[in-house]
C-alpha cells in the first residue's frame, strides 16, 4: 500500500504559488471542497486561474476567494449565483472563460486520461466556437476541445482511505472524480479518512492512483443553496 | 390561453413510456407533475442523478442530493448517482431520450437562444449547450412572446445562440409548433386563442394547413 495520508489541510496544499491554475470539484456548493477554498484563503494566493463549474454565492465556496480579490480567471459554465463575481466579471477585474458544461467534464477527463483534445458537438455555431477548429463526421459538425493543464485538483469525496481510494455520496460526486488525476497533484479532503482495507475495492469510485495527498477535512458546512420542501399529503 | 402549468401539462403528454427525459429550470421542471402515472418514465439532472423523485420533506433535505437548479431532491427506487463526465456521456451519447429546456428566441429555422443577453445578463450556459447539440428531440417551453410583448418565434435569432438549428417542437401558452423546413407548422391552438392570434405573436414564418385543433389537455 503506497500511503497518500497528510496529517492536515496545510501540508495538503504545500507547494500552492500565486499564478497557479486550480481544479475545484463541487456543482453549486454540493461538493466542493470546502477546506482547500478555506486554506487557499488563510494563504493569501493570488492571480490564480480556478476551473470550477460554478463560481460559488457571495459569502461561500469560492465566493470567498472572489471577495479577497485572490481570482484572475475563472473557467466556469454557470455563475449565476454570485453578485460580486458579476461586478469583477463586468469591471474587467476578472477574466471569465465560460464553457459548456459537458465540454468542461470532459476537458477535465480527457487531462485525466492523456486524450489531448476531442471533438464535441456542443457549441458548434455559437460563440464559444469562435476561432476553433470544427469538423464533420457523418454529417454532423463538431468543434475541438482541448484537455485542461492544471497545478492542483481539489476534490472531495464522503469517504477515504490511507491508499488515496474514494468514495463519494449523491450528487456530491459531480466533476470531482473527473478532476482526480487531471492536474499534476491531486488533492482529496475526505468526511471519512480510514485505515487501507476498510473499503470495499467493489465500491470504490476512485482508485488512489489518481491521488496524490489525502486528508480528513476539519469541518464540513455544506450549506444548501436552494431549500426546497414538500409538505406531507 | 395556458397559463406555465397549462404548458407543462401538454408537454407531459409528450413523454412516453420507457423515456429518460432531462427538464431544464423553468417552466420545463413543471413537467413532472403531469407525467401520466400509467407509464414508466426516469428523470435525469445533469449534475448527475437518474431516477429523480420529487421535493424532500421538511427535515429531510440532503446537501449532498440536489438537482441541476441546485435545489433539494429525493430520488426514487431505481436512481443512480454517477459523474459530470459520465452525465454527459448520457446527454451526448443520445441515451436521453427527450430534452425539455425554456428558452429566448427560436428561430424559424430551429436556432435557440436562451443562455445570454449582451451586457446585461451574462450567467453561463450551463448544460444548455451540450443537451441542445446533441437530444435527438428537443422541446421548446416558453411563453410566445416575452415581457415587452414582442415575438419570440423569430425569423432569425438577435442573441447569441446556445445551438443551431436543434429545436424540433415548441409548446407556448398560445400554440405547439414544430420546425419545419418551412417554418413554424402550427399543429394546436391553446384553448381559446385564434390562429389569428397566433399570427399576430409571431414574427417567424408561420405555416398553417387546414384547421388546426384546439389543445386536448
Amino acid at each position: 500500500m503506497i500511503n497518500k495520508t497528510v496529517a492536515n489541510v496545510r501540508e495538503a496544499l504545500k507547494g500552492v504559488e500565486d499564478g497557479m491554475t486550480f481544479m475545484l470539484g463541487g456543482f453549486g456548493l454540493c461538493g466542493i471542497p470546502e477546506n482547500a477554498i478555506a486554506e487557499l484563503v488563510r494563504l493569501g494566493i493570488k492571480d490564480i486561474t480556478c476551473i470550477s463549474n460554478n463560481a460559488g454565492v457571495d459569502d461561500f465556496g469560492l465566493g470567498l476567494l472572489l471577495q479577497k480579490h485572490q481570482i484572475k480567471k475563472m473557467i466556469s459554465s454557470y455563475v449565476g449565483e454570485n453578485d460580486e463575481f458579476e461586478r469583477q466579471m463586468l469591471s474587467g477585474e476578472l477574466e471569465v472563460e465560460l464553457t459548456p458544461q459537458g465540454t468542461l467534464a470532459e476537458k477535465c477527463r480527457a487531462a485525466q486520461s492523456g486524450i489531448p483534445a476531442f471533438y464535441t458537438p456542443a457549441g458548434y455555431g455559437t460563440e464559444v466556437a469562435e476561432g476553433k477548429e470544427t469538423r464533420e463526421f457523418d454529417g454532423k459538425m463538431y468543434v475541438l476541445e482541448h484537455a485542461f493543464k492544471a497545478d492542483y485538483s481539489f476534490v472531495k469525496a464522503w469517504k477515504g482511505d490511507e491508499a488515496g481510494n474514494l468514495i463519494f455520496k449523491g450528487t456530491a460526486r459531480n466533476f470531482n472524480p473527473c478532476m482526480c488525476g487531471a492536474a499534476t497533484i491531486t488533492v482529496a479532503e475526505v468526511e471519512e479518512l480510514l485505515p487501507a482495507g476498510s473499503l470495499d475495492p467493489n465500491e470504490i469510485h476512485i482508485p488512489g492512483i489518481f491521488v496524490q495527498r489525502i486528508f480528513q477535512g476539519e469541518k464540513f458546512e455544506k450549506r444548501i443553496e436552494q431549500r426546497t420542501v414538500r409538505t406531507k399529503g | 390561453m395556458l397559463d406555465k402549468n397549462g404548458i407543462a401539462k401538454r408537454i407531459a403528454k409528450e413523454i412516453k413510456d420507457g423515456y429518460y427525459v432531462n427538464l431544464g429550470i423553468g417552466i420545463p421542471t413543471l413537467v413532472a407533475n403531469f407525467v401520466r402515472d400509467d407509464i414508466s418514465v426516469e428523470f435525469q439532472s445533469e449534475n448527475g442523478v437518474l431516477g429523480m423523485g420529487p421535493f424532500p420533506l421538511e427535515g429531510e433535505e440532503d446537501a449532498d442530493i440536489i438537482n441541476a437548479g441546485k435545489q433539494t431532491i429525493t430520488t426514487l427506487p431505481g436512481a443512480s448517482f454517477f459523474d459530470s463526465a459520465l452525465s454527459f456521456a448520457m446527454i451526448r451519447g443520445k441515451h436521453v431520450h427527450l430534452t425539455i429546456l425554456g428558452a429566448m428566441e427560436v428561430a424559424e429555422n430551429g436556432d435557440i437562444a436562451n443562455w445570454k443577453i449582451p451586457g446585461k445578463m451574462v450567467k453561463g450556459m450551463g448544460g444548455a449547450m451540450d443537451l441542445v447539440a446533441s437530444a435527438e428531440n428537443i422541446i421548446v417551453a416558453m411563453m410566445h412572446t416575452n415581457r415587452a410583448g414582442k415575438s419570440k418565434l423569430l425569423k432569425r435569432c438577435t442573441l447569441p445562440l446556445t445551438g443551431v438549428g436543434c429545436v424540433k417542437k415548441i409548446v407556448t401558452n398560445l400554440a405547439v409548433l414544430e420546425v419545419t423546413d418551412e417554418g413554424f407548422q402550427l399543429l394546436e391552438r391553446a384553448p381559446g386563442v385564434s390562429v389569428e392570434q397566433i399570427q399576430r405573436a409571431t414574427e417567424g414564418k408561420l405555416v398553417v394547413n387546414g384547421d388546426i385543433p384546439e389543445m386536448d389537455i
